[in-house]
């Protein structure tokens, strides 16, 4: 077990390096503004943008700036400045993570909170109208897209061009620190546009888990021993069918924690999603290389804390 | 006097969109205390449907059931859901034919035998673990106090099915249903477990129902036997009856099919021709006769009761008892 973590760790770190390469590449590969450019200022000479060039290292061989960036990172964990603000980029990361956070956190409780029981629902009254009905508005769901969904959102609830006002708008994110009740009301509308579409993955993820579980051997042993039928689907059927569940909700949590890039644009919440995109706007890369790291490590990490979990929720699969 | 378990006239369909399966048509069957009835059939031919009728566990939303199924003075095919559950697991207990797949895999078997208990009886988490210590030693598990604390997957194929056994023994109950219990073993393990179930039932005087497509089984546990074909039973005997008299052409295509070790080698394993009908779409007439090769007229129009032959003997069958008995004391003489 042990040994299979530190290759696991390994393997991470590795793949953190081959993230970050390629995202070099495709910085330099991809057309984009000019980073030195923008930097200078519309009016600036090109005699001050080959300064501003030079000072951040843009004149030297992609190669070169690949093995610096590498050494900070490796050497010192240094993500590096941001060509925009010259702000760290970790410290601009770190202070982003909690929105992102709260985001994700409270969109995964909603989502688990509906979708399970719906699936358990719509599995064990399978083929009845109400499993009709609840699986034809989760394939809406999953269809919608986020930034659609957003809109109308706040074009019906928001605070300032809702039809009823009930929830903070675009842009209202405040730090639960300093106003909790202001922090959730922003965060509503967010959290269940996010959360649409997960709830009605699961909910259709729960309802195949079980229904298959729910035909297995051992489902016919349960009942022949005279468990109550309540017993035999809480406790059997479902502890088998939410373990693929788990290790779902695991990845997605990981990829949230990287910034859920359209729920925050949409809502102007200031997380990491929101920076992401516009450090990729602004040119500016080693804010794209810091936001695009942090994301792929919450990957990994994710990746790895599943299969351990695995480990302890299935008996049967061993390190 | 009625037997500890009598099933009288019992039918059980499916419907399915294709039709409606007659997975049971009349069934008639008992067995008492003590005593092993062997149901012997190929799959499709309703033993383990009727079984979990038995159980009540085909009482699904698509099944319709009619007939008795008699149990120590009480008719389970009416009995209402939540008594059902109490003589489920309790006074009828089952085992199925693949071990591995029909314990639960992520709960550790001590567990699983104590949920049986406690499902039945208000005792405490620690008698219940003592007593499914003693139930798994009885059935011949080494160090019970260890592997009651496996996982099935850490167990062999015999040891899973010990502990099937002794799931469906802890609570001691009067019939004891073995659906293709050894089916899934190897060999060597099959004798074993067959052996510690009739010594189970001797101890405990258990009802014991051994279903089973092997003939092998039936000739080594049976104390009466039930031939079932098309959801009927259509031979109904003793043991050494069945196999010094067979008496329907059914049966002795059965024994046929059995290999020999030693008999000189045939060309080729004998098997019944053709396959066993559909359960929607049954021939007219006796089910049996596109594969029979004694078929009459009369088989084509007219479906054969369940009557009774010489003694205690009953056969579905149009041929003349007389014929029956020549044809079936030779073919047993051949093969003895």
């Amino acid at each position: 077990m042990v040994r299979y973590i530190i290759r696991r760790v390994l393997w991470g770190a590795l793949m953190l390096l081959v993230v970050s390469a390629l995202t070099f590449v495709i910085f330099y590969l991809l057309p984009s503004g000019d980073p030195a450019q923008i930097r200078a200022g519309r009016y600036a000479s090109p005699a001050r943008i080959a300064q501003v060039r030079h000072q951040l290292g843009l004149d030297r061989p992609v190669y070169y700036q690949f093995w610096l960036y590498m050494k900070g990172l490796f050497l010192h964990f240094d993500l590096g400045t941001s060509f925009k603000t010259n702000l760290p980029v970790s410290d601009e990361i770190i202070r982003r993570l909690p929105v992102t956070f709260s985001l994700a956190i409270g969109s995964v409780i909603i989502w688990m909170a509906i979708g399970i029981p719906i699936g358990v629902i719509s599995a064990i009254r399978s083929r009845s109208w109400l499993d009709r009905s609840t699986m034809t508005g989760s394939l809406v769901a999953i269809s919608a897209p986020v930034y659609w969904l957003g809109l109308i959102a706040l074009f019906l609830f928001s605070k300032d061009l809702g039809m009823f006002k009930l929830f903070g708008g675009s842009g209202s994110y405040v730090p639960f620190s300093e106003d909790p009740a202001g922090w959730f009301s922003s965060l509503v509308l967010p959290w269940f546009v996010l959360a649409a579409a997960f709830a009605a993955f699961y909910a259709r993820m729960v309802r195949g888990n079980l229904i298959e579980t729910m035909s297995e051997d051992y489902i016919r042993t349960a009942r022949a021993k005279g468990l109550s039928e309540r017993r035999v689907i809480f406790r059997h059927g479902l502890r088998a069918a939410l373990t693929p569940v788990v290790t779902m909700a695991g990845l997605d949590i990981g990829a949230l924690l990287g910034g859920a890039v359209l729920t925050e644009t949409v809502f102007n919440i200031p997380g990491v999603g929101r920076l992401a995109y516009d450090s990729i706007v602004g040119s500016d890369l080693p804010m794209i290389q810091g936001t695009v790291l942090f994301g792929a490590f919450f990957i990994i990490s994710a990746n790895l804390i599943v299969d351990i979990l695995y480990a302890f929720l299935d008996p049967r699969v061993r390190y | 006097m009625s037997s500890l378990l009598e099933i009288r006239d019992l039918h059980v369909h499916f419907s399915t969109r294709d039709g409606v399966v007659r997975a049971v048509e009349g069934a008639r069957l008992s067995v008492d205390r003590g005593r092993t009835l062997g149901i012997v059939g190929e799959s499709g031919s309703g033993k383990s449907v009727t079984a979990l009728t038995v159980m009540g566990l085909t009482r699904l939303p698509n099944a319709s059931i009619s007939g008795e199924i008699e149990f120590d003075g009480v008719d389970l095919v009416t009995l209402p859901d939540a008594q059902m559950r109490s003589v489920r697991g309790r006074r009828i207990a089952m085992i199925f034919q693949d071990p591995l797949s029909s314990l639960h895999p992520l709960f550790k078997v001590g567990w699983q035998i104590v949920e049986a208990i406690q499902a039945h009886e208000n005792v405490s988490k620690k008698a219940a673990r003592e007593r499914a210590i003693e139930a798994l030693r009885e059935v011949g598990i080494p160090s019970p106090e260890k592997r009651i604390d496996s996982y099935p997957h850490e167990l062999s194929g015999g040891m899973r099915q010990r502990v099937m056994i002794a799931m469906a023994l802890v609570l001691k109950p009067d019939v004891l249903i073995a659906d293709e219990p050894t089916t899934a073993l190897d060999v060597t393990v099959q004798a074993q477990i067959l052996d510690l179930i009739r010594h189970l039932k001797d101890e405990y005087q258990t009802a014991v129902v051994m279903i089973t497509h092997d003939l092998g089984v039936i000739a080594e546990l049976a104390d009466e036997v039930a031939v079932m074909y098309a959801g009927r039973v259509m031979e109904r005997t003793s043991r050494h009856e069945l196999f010094t008299v067979p008496e329907l052409p059914y049966t002795w295509g059965l024994m046929r099919s059995i290999p020999r070790l030693d008999a000189p080698r045939p060309g080729r394993l004998d098997s019944i021709a053709g396959l066993p009908p559909s359960l929607i779409h049954l021939p007219p007439g006796c089910p049996f006769h596109p594969r029979c090769p004694y078929v009459m007229d009369v088989c084509l129009q007219d479906e054969p009761e369940l009557e009774q032959s010489e003694g205690d003997h009953l056969v579905a069958c149009h041929l003349p008892i007389a014929e029956r008995r020549q044809i079936g004391r030779d073919l047993q003489d051949r093969q003895n």
